[in-house]
């Protein structure tokens, strides 16, 4: 079943660099699908789409429809505080709100209204579960999160966007600055997270795309160049471009 | 090579003693001027002076009124140019877009921090006193001092809000904050203790000021305590003006305890704005 299917999407930034040129597939719901290829591909762009986050940023000319569930969530009548809860987000470099660790996991929950201690509670203890770091951090849910490491802050992160409990998780790069243990204990979350959730995941390397796709596309220059369910991509590239970027002849 | 190595050394302690003696010369003088105004005025500072009013043609007796006064012209102040100074340093930091309208309005609060303070006691009387009527008053002297005091506010607030990093801004909208939730939420909370100190140093230059209330609602003297926002009030700065210029005959002593209560009036402002600032540094978490 597909979760999202993006149409003909094609988008420029209000300086003139174009980032997405009549990207079009589909994402499947339950699967870790990963967005892979060199920097300035698209790829974050495309993720920053998929939320709506690219609102913040000067967009010129957007064409073409990403569908969530059948819906057009580029419509203008999106309501994108929704859309957000719905399509979380986890981004590259760790960045808690200067919260408590607890106060990170409730936040969006409060925003959204909910004010049941009980209710929030269970959200934190299931979230932190879920993000792999509850022992870690489960005697000192009140102290600064920013106390915390770099790869314990990046799960937290992880956690906050699952206490919403959000239909789709995008990670941009969420382990490029941790330590391989660490990265370790994000990517076995994800092979957990997906039996609830859809993931699509900006990997840091080659090597973590192959280690964790079910379905892969590589970006290049703002093209789809190649999408592929499972590890077909990596052994028996069809594209050219493809071939020589797994291959490690540039990149 | 061994002359000119030690030539070099001789040139380096002589550099960094004579930046050591300019750091000194720019000290001394707010060393000497406490020391000076405490030997003079020390001795004048009593309970009575501190809590009685001025007899004798304000040649004897305390400063009571002039102290109430600066207190009622200062939380005055406060009252009108701290909402409106947040809000617009909110509205440019975190709304404003950047075209000519909003560098306009920025060259607008750059240009009225300049204004020398006479010319706000102008304005206040010609719009406040006479235009608004509300009289020689607290009020109208509260508003011209907001008026000049609001620059300092705006400028202060608005670089403690540009502080907080963009990124937290990010993560709080992409789990579904709006952009209010997300300033009164984060924003906020972490540029207060900025905007604190910003809002003491603009409320610290109204309470010495002189000229800006001199014509909107400084009193000569006065018998009692205001008792409404229409009333004029005596102020310390204004009192000892006055005590030094106006009355002949009058005890130095008076004078340099005036001014000492003036002294430690702005001293301690500045110097709870910078505990406030030291403390939010040292609990940062950025």
């Amino acid at each position: 079943m597909n979760k999202i299917i993006i149409d003909s999407l094609s988008l420029q930034y209000s300086d003139g660099t174009e980032s997405l040129r009549n990207v079009s597939m589909a994402i499947p719901a339950n699967q870790i699908t990963v967005l892979f290829g060199p920097a300035g591909g698209g790829k974050s762009t495309l993720l920053r789409c998929l939320n709506r986050l690219n609102d913040l940023t000067e967009v010129r000319a957007s064409k073409g429809k990403i569908l969530l569930d059948g819906e057009n969530i580029l419509d203008p009548k999106t309501d994108v505080i929704a859309l957000r809860r719905r399509v979380g987000m986890v981004f590259a470099r760790p960045v808690v709100l200067p919260l408590s660790i607890r106060g990170n996991l409730t936040y969006g929950l409060e925003l959204a209204g909910e004010t049941r201690r009980s209710r929030l509670d269970e959200a934190v203890e299931r979230s932190l579960h879920l993000a792999a770091i509850w022992d870690e951090v489960k005697d000192r849910l009140d102290e600064p999160a920013v106390a915390l490491s770099g790869g314990q802050q990046q799960r937290v992160c992880l956690a906050r966007v699952l206490a919403l409990q959000p239909e789709v998780v995008l990670l941009d790069e969420p382990t490029s600055g941790l330590d391989p243990i660490s990265t370790g204990k994000v990517e076995a979350a994800l092979q957990e997270l997906k039996k609830d959730y859809s993931i699509i995941l900006v990997p840091h390397s080659v090597q973590q795309a192959a280690r964790t796709a079910d379905h892969a596309a590589f970006f290049l220059q703002g093209e789809l160049v190649e999408f592929r369910p499972g590890q077909e991509i990596f052994t028996n590239p069809k594209d050219k471009r493809t071939e020589d970027y797994v291959t490690g002849r540039f990149g | 090579m061994k002359s000119s190595s030690s030539t070099r050394n001789l040139l380096q302690r002589l550099g960094f003693g004579a930046m050591t003696l300019m750091t000194l010369a720019t000290v001394a003088p707010i060393v000497a001027v406490v020391i000076y105004i405490l030997s003079k005025g020390g001795s004048a500072i009593s309970w009575e002076f501190l809590t009685g009013f001025p007899h004798d043609g304000m040649r004897a007796g305390g400063i009571l009124p002039a102290i109430v006064g600066t207190l009622y012209l200062t939380l005055g102040t406060a009252l009108f140019s701290v909402p409106l100074g947040v809000a617009a340093a909110i509205y440019l930091a975190e709304y404003a877009p950047d075209n000519k309208w909003t560098r306009l309005i920025r060259i607008a609060i750059i240009n009225l921090a300049g204004i020398p303070s006479v010319v706000y006691g102008l304005f206040g009387l010609g719009l406040f006193v006479i235009f608004l009527n509300f009289g020689t008053s607290i009020l109208a002297a509260s508003l011209t001092l907001s008026i000049m005091t609001l620059p300092v506010i705006i400028s202060t607030s608005e670089e403690a809000l540009r502080a907080v990093p963009q990124a937290f801004r990010t993560v709080s909208i992409s789990v579904g904050a709006t952009r209010w939730q997300t300033i009164r939420r984060i924003v906020l909370k972490e540029a207060l203790p900025g905007i604190l100190t910003g809002v003491i140093l603009g409320l610290e230059r109204a309470a010495g000021e002189t000229a800006p209330i001199l014509f909107t609602g400084a009193a000569f003297f006065l018998p009692r305590l205001p008792n409404s926002p229409f009333d004029a009030t005596m102020a310390v700065p204004y009192h000892l003006f006055v005590i030094s210029t106006q009355v002949p005959e009058m005890p130095i002593q008076i004078q340099y305890g005036t001014a000492l209560v003036l002294l430690i009036f702005v001293l301690g402002m500045n110097l709870t704005a910078t505990v406030i600032r030291s403390r939010a540094r040292a609990k940062r978490q950025w």
